[in-house]
């Protein structure tokens, strides 16, 4: 009754309020106006990132390619026999140059490690390489250097470097990524840390993602919203989400690598290397990492779960569904595309996590493969890390290889998560 | 423990309740029924007793409690947070809201189609399959959907698509496929709301031929604020209005032809002809 009495007593707008004629065209091309800057405004934001990620992208490609300037200790010319140069001996003249330019205990040890009978050529020839050759990195040049100041590059490699050999060098190569852990720049490799990775982020999943999706099943579906311990709880999840990772390093450093040691170090079950691995193992790491992005998986399940509409509920329910039947045949196959989205992004997270390991105690220099989830481990972040620390030039070369490496890794799983979820989504909607 | 929803056999005390003079038994009864979301009353003190085997019609103007009583006789306001029915509604000789009555099972004998077609996102057949399917169902699948659809009027235009999404069939075949799919779970009686309000006219038409054709085996409710349709489908009208607490309550509950022509109550007749709402 009020609001109807007071719109009689408004008197009628008086002429010339509204603009009108070329007032209002005016007043049109100037909102217009206004939009346009706006729109022009968000492009630059967009291009302020693109150019961002180009100037990443370059600095990353200038490091892991370009030319090397190396010096040999001794020169392979002079290993030549007979005039044969030395990657066109037989396997024994291999081994008897071997013989007389190394020492006799490091020989015995190759022995030990694996007879020279039982060696291939190839590979004699590379211990020649690496113990006799030895050849050592005297300067790195850049990709953008290389191809266009390539006169420059070789004028300062023979000023600087004389008698130095100068080559163009990818550091990223197979052997670099088929290769364990070296001191030796031109021989290292990524392997482990690959292996470490993948092994990390599998338990991360394995342990992240049923509880993930289960706690958000049980958040959407089942918990009273109303009651004051679910909205704590739901609260306490939201703050999770941002809490800085470092933190969750310290929370798996005193659960999973001391309390639990038992368990982690895998004593309990009898396997294990108490000496070296001590509850930093991999399972400590993919715990620390799986609890860091629970909470990610869980608010991003609700928040699927949430928006399958509840018109299908209604229908599953309509029809004498229980619960649990609704929930399993409709809304989980419809929330799951979404779910999916979130743990790709929240394991795209995980495998570039570094600070947490730290505290939990990735080793840095591991030679050989972890063999399951209680080795002792390194992952790629770690070992860029360790990598980029380092003084010498040449380390920074094999940083940006395998920061190329953790990219294409992160990609090639990401490509395969989205191409599950596509399927789902495709055998869902049949046409 | 759960109870079987018994048989009729318990006859109801007479009551004040609104009933038309229909014959040979009442397939559901609401006894001072009353609907709370928190502290809101939406409908107050409901007597209905809805014959057998024929179409009932609720009419009233917006907000008047139409869909919250429909949905009360399958218990579908269980899901609604915060809902609370006072009163009793009775099925087949048992209270529904007893504490012993799990409403899963009131459910599948008592059917719901809903306003906006809600087909599942899958394959035609496999929305009328799972139903039954979930329920138990252990005969012959392609025999009992096939039933299904043709009862629904829906088979000769889908048996060559059984395997597409149901999605890419048109509104009026994806409300008959709802309601093929409700059908084949084997209900008694099948409650809509506003079955044909997201329908074009010919698509209405056609569920209203198929509601006609579906009472001859099941009760069916519904809903609707198209008052023609009403007139032109139902056996009997209930009229629901709204008072000014926004609190709806059941005006008057009797024969269509009764309701449209001589009503008893002077609101009816306001809202049959016009003058309100």
């Amino acid at each position: 009754m009020n609001f109807i009495h007071q719109r009689q007593t408004v008197s009628q707008p008086a002429e010339g309020l509204m603009p009108s004629g070329t007032a209002h065209h005016e007043q049109v091309v100037a909102r217009q106006r206004r939009g346009r800057t706006w729109a022009v405004v968000f492009q630059a934001a967009v291009l302020a990132g693109i150019l961002a990620l180009c100037a990443l992208l370059f600095n990353i490609l200038n490091q892991s390619f370009g030319y090397v300037a190396i010096v040999n200790t001794i020169d392979p010319s002079e290993l030549a026999v007979e005039g044969l140069p030395l990657n066109e001996l037989p396997k024994d003249k291999l081994v008897e140059i071997l013989e007389a330019n190394i020492s006799a205990g490091l020989m015995r040890r190759y022995e030990n490690d694996m007879p020279f009978t039982e060696r291939s050529r190839e590979n004699v020839h590379d211990l020649i390489l690496e113990r006799v050759v030895e050849p050592q990195v005297q300067a790195t040049w850049g990709l953008f250097d290389s191809i266009f100041a390539r006169g420059s590059v070789f004028a300062e490699a023979e000023e600087r470097f004389p008698g130095s050999e100068v080559y163009f060098r990818s550091w990223l190569t197979t052997s670099f990524i088929s290769k364990s852990q070296s001191s030796e720049p031109l021989r290292a490799g990524v392997r482990t840390a690959i292996f470490g990775s993948l092994w990390v982020v599998a338990i991360t999943i394995l342990f992240s993602f049923p509880i993930g999706v289960g706690a958000a099943i049980y958040l959407e579906e089942y918990a009273q919203k109303e009651r004051l311990l679910n909205r704590l709880i739901q609260t306490n999840i939201n703050n999770l989400a941002g809490v800085p990772s470092i933190i969750y390093g310290m929370l798996g450093l005193a659960i999973f690598v001391r309390i639990l040691e038992v368990i982690t170090s895998g004593a309990f079950l009898g396997i294990g290397d108490q000496s070296t691995a001590n509850g930093r193992t991999i399972l400590s790491a993919g715990l620390t990492l799986g609890l860091l992005i629970l909470p990610l998986i869980i608010i991003n399940g609700q928040e699927a779960i949430r928006a399958v509409p509840s018109s299908l509920r209604q229908a599953g329910f309509g029809l004498g569904a229980t619960h649990w039947q609704v929930i399993w045949h409709h809304v989980l196959p419809s929330a799951m595309p979404g779910v999916l989205t979130g743990t790709i992004l929240a394991v795209s997270r995980a495998i570039g996590e570094t600070a947490p390991l730290v505290v939990v105690g990735a080793s840095t220099f591991i030679a050989l493969d972890p063999s399951g989830p209680f080795s002792k481990f390194t992952v790629l972040p770690i070992q860029i890390y360790q990598w980029t620390s380092r003084p010498q030039d040449e380390f920074r070369n094999l940083a940006a290889a395998a920061i190329l490496v953790l990219l294409i890794l992160l990609l090639s799983l990401n490509a395969s998560a989205v191409l599950l979820r596509n399927r789902f989504d495709r055998s869902r909607a049949v046409s | 423990m759960t109870v079987a929803i018994k048989h009729p056999a318990q006859a109801q005390t007479e009551t004040v309740s609104l009933s038309p003079n229909g014959t040979g038994g009442n397939a559901i009864e609401a006894e001072k029924m009353s609907v709370f979301y928190g502290d809101f009353c939406a409908v107050r003190d409901v007597y209905m007793k809805v014959p057998s085997n024929k179409i009932t019609a609720i009419i009233g103007p917006s907000g008047c409690g139409k869909s919250t009583v429909l949905r009360c006789f399958n218990r579908m306001n269980d899901l609604i947070a915060g809902a609370r029915i006072e009163g009793e509604v009775f099925f087949q000789g048992q209270n529904i809201y007893d504490s012993d009555v799990d409403p899963v099972e009131v459910r599948r004998r008592i059917g719901m189609v809903f306003q906006k077609p809600n087909p599942f996102p899958k394959t035609i057949y496999e929305n009328v399959a799972w139903g039954t399917r979930i329920n138990g169902f252990r005969g012959d699948m392609d025999e009992m959907v096939e039933r299904a659809l043709r009862s629904a009027a829906l088979w000769e235009e889908v048996k060559d698509k059984l395997q597409q999404s149901a999605l890419g069939l048109s509104g009026g075949q994806q409300q008959r496929l709802c309601i093929a799919r409700a059908i084949a779970v084997e209900p008694e009686i099948i409650l809509m709301d506003e079955p044909a309000s997201a329908l074009d006219p010919i698509a209405t038409l056609r569920i209203e031929d198929l509601m006609k054709e579906l009472s001859e085996k099941y009760t069916i409710i519904v809903v609707t604020h198209n008052m023609q349709q009403a007139a032109r489908i139902s056996d009997y009208t209930a009229f629901f209005s709204v008072d000014d607490k926004r609190t709806g309550n059941l005006i008057e509950f009797d024969d269509t032809e009764k309701i449209f022509t001589i009503p008893s109550q002077k609101s009816t007749e306001d809202y049959i002809t016009g003058r309100f709402g």
